[in-house]
C-alpha cells in the first residue's frame, strides 16, 4: 500500500482554485452560441433553419439564441461567422429563469428574475457551509454523469467547498437533474424530489435536462425535466463541464450569484 | 390473414435456420432489428452477420397484416434481447421465445426466477448510490450468494432510434453522438461510415487520422473509467483520485483539439469538421507524457494486491457462452473471444496502422476484463503516437470532401471502447429514412445475467463497473 502514499504525493496540487482564483482552462472554454449585433446583415432569413434544435429565432430583425436549446454544435458560428459566435468561459450560462437563456435577453424576464432571486435566497440561507447533493438521471446520454462524476476527482474536488454526495434523497439539500426527461423516470424522479426534506434545490443539468436537446421531439420524452420537477437554476451545456456545473451548485447554495459575484 | 403467410413464415425459417448455420460455422450474430416506416407497410426484419472482414444482412419482408413470426432466439441466442426490442417497437410477436417481456418500455416487474426458503430480491434502481445511468437491478438472493440476476432497463428510454427519421444527415450525426456519449467518436463514426458507404466517397488521409486521434483517445478515456471505477469499489482513495485525474488529462486534451471533452462535433460525414486546433508537435509530446504517466499508475495498480483480489474470478463469462453470444469488445477478448474491427474490418486510418492482435485471453473474469482494457490503452497509445506523426506530414492537405448522398442504404461500424457500433442507415431525398444503431453497450449487457456464478452482493459493483458499459447507448 505504501506506493500510493508516494503516488498521492505526485503532480503537488492539482486542484482548481476557483471560484476563489479565475481558471485559464475554465476562461479560455467556449460556451454556446450568442447572436452578433446583426444591424449591418442583408438578409436573415435563413438564419433559423442553421440550427439543428431550432434555439435561432428571428422576431422584428432581431436574431436570437436560446442557449437552452444550444448543443454547441457550432454550425452557425462556422457557416454565419457575421451573425453567431461562441460565447467565452466554461462556467455558464446558469441561469435563475429559463428565459434568462435567450440571447438577447427579453425586457419582461427582469421582474421574473427578481423574484426567482428572492425564493432562491430565502432557501439558500439555511443551507450554510455542508451541502448534500443526491443526483437523478432522467434519460441522458450518460456524458453528464461523467462530468458530475469529475467534480470527485482531485482536480475538482467539491469536498474543498463543503458540498458532498448523498446516496439517499433523505439529508440531500440539492438535486441534480440530468437528461431529456424520459418518460420512465417521471416518476422516480418525482418521488426522489418528494423525499428530499425542504428546503431544497433543483438544477437542470445540461441542455437536455433543458429543453430536451435533439430528442425534444420523441414522444418518449418530455423535451426536459421541468414537467417532472421545479426546477430552480437552468444550466446549460451538452454537456456542461464541471466548472458549469460546480457553478450552479455555488449558486444553489448562495455562495455565488448567478452574475459571478461572490454573495459571501 | 393472406394466404402468402405460411410461405412468408416458412422464408422466415429458412433465413433463421441459414443464420444459425452460419453462426455455429464461425460467422458472428451482429444484432437484428425491423422498421415499418408508416403503420400499414410490410415490415422488414433485418439480422446482420458479421463475416470476415464485412458485416451482412439478410432481409425478409413480412406483407402488411402478418403480426408474429418464427422466433430466432431458440436457434440463436443472442437474439433474446433484439426481438424483445422489436415486440417494443411494433409490436411483432416472435412465436417461441422464451421470454417476451416488455424491454425498454414499462412492464411488471418479472416474476422471481429462483425459488426456495429465504430467497428474495433486492431492488436496486432505477435511483442508485452514487452518480449513476438509471437501470434497476433485481438481486435474487438468499442472503449474500447471487443465484439470479435481473435487469429492467426501460427507465431511460428516449426513443433515439426514431428521432434519427427524417433528418439530415449532418444533424442526424449530431444525434449519433448523444446516442451514447460516453462513445461519441465511435457513433459519429459508424454513422458517417454508413453515408460515406451510400455517397462512395471517402475521408481524405487527414481526416482519417484525425477521427483515429479522437477514437483513440476516446477509448483511453473510457478505460480509464473503468480503472476509476474499480478502484473506487475497492476502496482505494489514492488510485480512484490518480485515476481520475489522468481521465481528466485526457478529456482536456480532447477539448484542446476539438472544443468539447467527448470529441463532439469533430465526425462529420466525408472527414472531420476542422484539422485539431493543437500543434502536432505539441500533441505528439502531450501524448508521450500521458502515456507514461497512465503505464506508470497502471502498472502500480495491477501491482497491488487488495485490489486484483477483489476482482480474480470475479464475474467470470465462460469462452463458451463469449463465443456464442458474440461478445463485444473488452467483454468478448477477456474470455478469448476477439473480433476487433479495428482490425478485422478496418476503416478510416486503421488499414495503414499497425493494430495488434488481442492477446490470448480465457478466464474472462473482472481481472482479466481490466487487463484487456490496460493492453488496449497501451495499444492506443502507440496508435496515437503514429497516427500524431503521420497527420503532422499532411500539413496542407484537406480535411472534408463533399458527401452529400440523396438515397440508399448502408451499414457502417466503429470499434468503441465497448465494443462495435453498428449503424444501419437508410436514406431517401437526402434525409434519414431509417436508422438503426446498436451499440456494443444493448448487445453486451444481457451477459450481466450470467457472470454472478458464486459472486457475492459485495462483487456487484466490480461486476458492473468491470462490464463498462452505457446505459443510454443500451436502451436509447
Amino acid at each position: 500500500m505504501s506506493i500510493w502514499v508516494l503516488r498521492g504525493l505526485r503532480d503537488g496540487v492539482v486542484t482548481t482554485r476557483w471560484p476563489a482564483k479565475s481558471d485559464p482552462y475554465a476562461d479560455a472554454w467556449r460556451g454556446p452560441a450568442r447572436p452578433l449585433d446583426t444591424s449591418d446583415l442583408a438578409s436573415l432569413d435563413d438564419l433559423t433553419d442553421l440550427c439543428p434544435t431550432g434555439a435561432i429565432t428571428v422576431t422584428d430583425s432581431t436574431v436570437r439564441v436560446d442557449q437552452g436549446r444550444c448543443i454547441l454544435c457550432g454550425r452557425c458560428v462556422a457557416e454565419r461567422p457575421g451573425a453567431f459566435a461562441w460565447s467565452q468561459g466554461a462556467t455558464g450560462p446558469a441561469v435563475l429563469v429559463r428565459e434568462q437563456l435567450v440571447i438577447p435577453e427579453l425586457p419582461e424576464t427582469d421582474e421574473a428574475v427578481a423574484a426567482a432571486r428572492a425564493r432562491l435566497a430565502e432557501r439558500t440561507a439555511a443551507l450554510r457551509r455542508s451541502v448534500h447533493i443526491r443526483h437523478v438521471d432522467a434519460g441522458s446520454d450518460g456524458s453528464e454523469e461523467w462530468e458530475i462524476q469529475a467534480l470527485l476527482g482531485p482536480v475538482y474536488d467539491i469536498h474543498r467547498l463543503g458540498v458532498f454526495f448523498t446516496a439517499s434523497p433523505r439529508h440531500a439539500d440539492v438535486l441534480l437533474v440530468t437528461g431529456a426527461g424520459a418518460r420512465g423516470m417521471s416518476g422516480p424522479l418525482r418521488t426522489t424530489y418528494d423525499a428530499m426534506p425542504d428546503p431544497k434545490v433543483v438544477i437542470a443539468v445540461g441542455t437536455d435536462a433543458i429543453s430536451g436537446g435533439l430528442l425534444a421531439g420523441s414522444e418518449t420524452t418530455t423535451g426536459g425535466v421541468g414537467a417532472a420537477v421545479p426546477v430552480d437554476i437552468w444550466l446549460a451545456g451538452s454537456p456542461p463541464t464541471p466548472f458549469g456545473i460546480l457553478n450552479a451548485l455555488l449558486i444553489a447554495v448562495g455562495y455565488l450569484t448567478p452574475d459571478g459575484r461572490r454573495s459571501r | 390473414m393472406t394466404t402468402a403467410e405460411p410461405d412468408v413464415l416458412a422464408q422466415v425459417m429458412a433465413l433463421w435456420k441459414d443464420l444459425e448455420a452460419r453462426v455455429a460455422a464461425g460467422d458472428r450474430f451482429a444484432g437484428l432489428s425491423a422498421s415499418r416506416p408508416a403503420d400499414d407497410d410490410p415490415v422488414a426484419l433485418s439480422a446482420h452477420v458479421a463475416t470476415a472482414g464485412d458485416i451482412e444482412t439478410l432481409e425478409v419482408t413480412l406483407p402488411p397484416g402478418v403480426t408474429r413470426y418464427p422466433a430466432l432466439t431458440p436457434l440463436v441466442g443472442a437474439a433474446f434481447w433484439y426481438e424483445r426490442v422489436i415486440h417494443d417497437q411494433l409490436g411483432l410477436v416472435p412465436d417461441g421465445h422464451p421470454r417476451l417481456a416488455p424491454l425498454i418500455l414499462p412492464g411488471d416487474p418479472l416474476p422471481r426466477h429462483v425459488a426456495g426458503y429465504g430467497l428474495f430480491t433486492i431492488p436496486h434502481g432505477p435511483v442508485r448510490s452514487g452518480v449513476l445511468e438509471s437501470i434497476e437491478y433485481l438481486v435474487e438472493t438468499p442472503g449474500e450468494a447471487i443465484p439470479h440476476l435481473n435487469m429492467r432497463v426501460f427507465y431511460k428510454h428516449r426513443g433515439v432510434t426514431r428521432r434519427f427519421t427524417g433528418m439530415r444527415p449532418a444533424d442526424a450525426v449530431l444525434l449519433a453522438e448523444r446516442t451514447e456519449g460516453i462513445a461519441s467518436v465511435a457513433h459519429a463514426l459508424a454513422f458517417c461510415h454508413a453515408v460515406e458507404r451510400i455517397a462512395g466517397c471517402a475521408p481524405p488521409p487527414a481526416a482519417a487520422l484525425v477521427r483515429v486521434l479522437h477514437a483513440e483517445l476516446e477509448r483511453i478515456a473510457n478505460h480509464l473509467d473503468v480503472a476509476v471505477r474499480l478502484a473506487d469499489a475497492a476502496g482505494l482513495a489514492v488510485a480512484t483520485a490518480r485515476m481520475a485525474l489522468h481521465k481528466e488529462r485526457v478529456m482536456r486534451l480532447v477539448s484542446r483539439m476539438c472544443g468539447s471533452r467527448f470529441g463532439r462535433g469533430v465526425v462529420v460525414p466525408g472527414g472531420v469538421s476542422a484539422p485539431p486546433r493543437l500543434d502536432p508537435a505539441e500533441l505528439r509530446a502531450e501524448i508521450e507524457w500521458l502515456a507514461r504517466q497512465v503505464a506508470g499508475e497502471a502498472a502500480a495498480l495491477m501491482a497491488t494486491s487488495s485490489f486484483l483480489d477483489r476482482l480474480r474470478g470475479t464475474g467470470p463469462l465462460t469462452p463458451a457462452r463469449a463465443r456464442t453470444h458474440g461478445a463485444l469488445g473488452p467483454i468478448g477478448k477477456a474470455a478469448g473471444f476477439a473480433d476487433d474491427n479495428r482490425l478485422t474490418r478496418p476503416y478510416d486510418g486503421y488499414p495503414d496502422l499497425p493494430v495488434p492482435a488481442a492477446r490470448a485471453h480465457s478466464a474472462g473474469d473482472a481481472l482479466v476484463r481490466l487487463r484487456v482494457r490496460w493492453e488496449e490503452v497501451d495499444q492506443s497509445f502507440g496508435l496515437l503516437r503514429l497516427a500524431a506523426d503521420k497527420l503532422a506530414e499532411r500539413s496542407g492537405d484537406q480535411f472534408r470532401v463533399r458527401c452529400e448522398p440523396a438515397a440508399g442504404r448502408a451499414l457502417g461500424w466503429a470499434e468503441a471502447p465497448q465494443g462495435e457500433v453498428l449503424y444501419d442507415v437508410m436514406l431517401a431525398d437526402g434525409r434519414v429514412a431509417g436508422c438503426q444503431p446498436r451499440s456494443a453497450s444493448f448487445h453486451n449487457l444481457v451477459l450481466m445475467h450470467e457472470v454472478f456464478a458464486g459472486d457475492i452482493l459485495t462483487d456487484f459493483p466490480f461486476i458492473e463497473a468491470s462490464f463498462g458499459l452505457s446505459v443510454a447507448g443500451a436502451v436509447l
